[in-house]
């Protein structure tokens, strides 16, 4: 017996692609690269796509964190009385929070929905599932880059000149980018067959703004707790982008920062193996 | 090597089937430790089906498949709906994974299950053509190369820059096909698409297809219009109930698939009086003058049968002429055997299958024994490319010459 299984094993070999139930798809980077014009055109659709029909267009790009910044700058800073971080004008300091929280919430929110939007595309045309979720993290590097641009006219009118940790910014970008992958992962892969998915994740981000150190600086939070606070990666990505935006003001807490990016890595792996796992019954459960 | 591009061993195919149970939760509180339960089930074999409330049935889309494909065969796949058509080519798309069995595939593959998937509304012509062509696996770069080509085979120049959301459903099920035309994969999976459009943009499609199978591309065609399966494939499968019925040249699965697309009762069973019956020619085409003739063979029974007839009927069911032994004033001088035939010229038919039944009976008083629905079958086939081709089903079955004329 075991001699024919190899035998058949053997007349498989001299073919690309092997299907077979309970492997896992081959979904080599060679794949994703061959694939590569997809993310492109997809995340090109959501942009083209998102602001039709609408009057102000892409200005609402503009005016959502430019207004969420003023209201935490007037409930935080003036009315609840929390202290900036240095010199640091209030608004500013939550504005540089507004970056990636905005970026991470809106691409978790799409993201996560993803695949269920897509659902035809999936039922009907074989191609890396991976690249749907992702996909939809472009558009949100777009109106991040548009709200860094509201970042310096604020700087500019407060007289604010920006930190040399500026150049790390990409580094904590990248953590940003990947914390939202995993978690993307996660959901969107869950959405599939629990459509409750869909009524948890704009809880998570409700949630998760008053959590995360977005309208106020996470010295505030008392040492003891600073550590558990850590864990939601978001507060290492604030605090970094702070740090380079503010600059030495700013303390920077490296044990917090150091867990940030173990339990963002832990994440992504576990998401990707949950997503490449589960992807080959997509088109049966969807 | 050898030029195998695909091989398929025991391809099975298991999906179950729920079928809801009547909820008989009389309190609150009885639903909610239910739900509690299920919680706690999902949690602890997520995944798994839920057998809380819920009757599960299997059912086997696909059973033991086994095939091979050489390249540059044209291979038609045919079956009767919910014969596991779509689930093959969803299996060798890749869309889903088989529940037993292995598959290997040499080459690029492109699957055109439906026309136009992932088109967006809101966006253009001409950016749903890129759009279109980047998920059915083709680069920008090919695209762009293509675009003048998809264009024009599309011909909707006037209309590139509006919105696919005012286009007409014609103008859309053209484009999209034109961008999947003009994929250049080396397998080329096409499912029921040519259901759309009109009459001359299906003779198009047909026609990119065939140039597509000259160029000695391999192509998996599964289509219920048995014309355009016969003028494009070599090589034919027929499928029934998930079981793989025959693998042979197409001619033979097409008339195989006659045969299996019967209506149950044509059987001749061991009981009955009729033991066997014939028809010759079976397949005529609607210029042809030979008689047809058909024998019947009974049982020497007594009294013996003295009173026959036949009835043919469209695919449909629509009869179209009934005639028997009562209507030939000639009937009685012939000596009663157990051999029985009847000669008619053939009718001006549409091309198409068609059906006759006969009854066996005595005359006097005049009464039947036995019916039998559909037991013989005839095809008509359209010699030459005349008027009836272009014909509609449902424009009828009977052919006459007419001629138009003005005055």
């Amino acid at each position: 017996m075991k001699k024919i299984t190899e035998q058949s094993n053997a007349c498989f070999s001299e073919f690309d692609i092997t299907i077979q139930p309970g492997k896992r798809l081959d979904k080599s980077l060679k794949e994703l690269w061959q694939y590569r014009d997809l993310f492109f055109f997809l995340a090109w659709r959501d942009f083209k796509v998102r602001y039709k029909q609408t009057i102000i267009g892409a200005l609402w790009a503009f005016l959502r964190p430019l207004l969420t910044m003023i209201v935490f700058t007037i409930i935080f800073g003036k009315v609840a009385g929390l202290p900036s971080q240095g010199d640091a004008p209030y608004a500013i300091m939550v504005f540089s929070a507004m970056l990636p929280w905005y970026f991470f919430s809106s691409s978790f929110g799409d993201g996560s929905n993803a695949l269920v939007a897509n659902s035809s595309m999936i039922s009907k045309v074989y191609f890396p599932r991976i690249i749907i979720p992702i996909s939809t993290l472009f558009v949100n590097l777009v109106d991040l880059g548009i709200s860094f641009v509201i970042l310096l006219i604020l700087m500019i009118y407060y007289q604010f000149a920006p930190s040399t940790n500026i150049v790390f910014l990409p580094l904590f970008l990248l953590l940003a980018i990947a914390f939202t992958i995993a978690l993307t992962l996660w959901m969107s892969a869950l959405n599939v067959k629990y459509r409750d998915i869909r009524y948890i994740v704009p809880f998570i981000i409700q949630f998760g703004l008053y959590v995360s150190p977005v309208g106020f600086s996470s010295e505030v939070i008392t040492n003891k707790w600073r550590i558990i606070y850590s864990l939601n990666p978001m507060v290492g990505v604030i605090d970094g982008f702070r740090w380079c935006i503010i600059g030495k003001a700013a303390n920077f807490y490296w044990p917090g920062f150091i867990i940030s990016i173990a339990f963002t890595i832990f994440l992504l792996i576990s998401g990707y193996l949950f997503f490449s796992n589960t992807e080959r019954k997509f088109a049966d459960i969807i | 090597m050898s030029d195998v591009v695909i091989r398929a061993e025991n391809i099975s195919k298991k999906y179950i089937i729920g079928h809801e149970k009547q909820a008989s939760y009389s309190t609150f509180s009885e639903s909610l430790s239910s739900a509690a339960h299920s919680i706690r089930n999902k949690i602890l074999h997520p995944f798994s089906a839920d057998n809380e409330t819920t009757e599960l049935e299997e059912f086997w889309a696909l059973k033991d498949i086994n095939f091979e494909i050489k390249q540059g065969d044209k291979v038609g796949i045919i079956g009767r709906n919910g014969a596991g058509k779509s689930t093959l080519l969803k299996i060798l798309s890749r869309i889903t994974e088989p529940t037993t069995g292995k598959i290997g595939i040499k080459g690029r593959v492109a699957s055109l299950l439906e026309v136009g998937t992932g088109f967006h509304p809101e966006l253009t012509g001409r950016e749903n053509i890129f759009l279109n062509g980047a998920i059915l696996g083709m680069t920008k770069k090919e695209i762009k190369m293509k675009f003048d080509e998809i264009v024009d085979f599309s011909g909707i120049e006037k209309f590139l820059d509006t919105p696919v959301k005012r286009y007409s459903s014609g103008m859309y099920v053209r484009l999209a096909f034109a961008v999947a035309a003009h994929l250049e994969p080396e397998i080329l999976i096409i499912d029921e698409v040519l259901a759309v459009g009109d009459a001359e943009f299906q003779k198009k499609c047909l026609g990119k297809m065939d140039e597509v199978s000259q160029e000695g591309r391999t192509l998996i065609f599964v289509s219920h219009n048995m014309a355009a399966i016969k003028a494009l494939c070599t090589r034919g499968l027929l499928l029934k109930n998930g079981y793989t019925i025959s693998d042979d040249i197409i001619n033979n699965i097409v008339a195989l698939y006659d045969n299996h697309t019967k209506p149950p009762s044509c059987k001749v069973t061991k009981n009955s009086i009729l033991t066997k019956a014939s028809i010759s020619p079976s397949i005529i085409n609607n210029s042809a003058k030979q008689l047809i003739t058909i024998t019947l063979t009974i049982k020497p029974t007594f009294p013996l049968p003295n009173y026959f007839m036949i009835g043919l009927e469209d695919n449909y069911g629509n009869r179209i002429f009934t005639n028997g032994t009562h209507l030939d004033a000639n009937w009685h001088k012939i000596k009663l055997n157990t051999t029985i035939s009847c000669k008619f010229p053939p009718p001006s038919l549409t091309p198409g299958n068609y059906w006759i039944s006969i009854a066996i009976g005595h005359e006097n008083p005049r009464h039947n024994l036995e019916f039998h629905r559909c037991a013989l079958g005839i095809t008509v086939e359209n010699k030459e490319a005349n008027t009836t081709s272009s014909l509609l089903p449902g424009q009828g079955s009977i052919v006459v010459d007419a001629n138009w004329s003005c005055s």
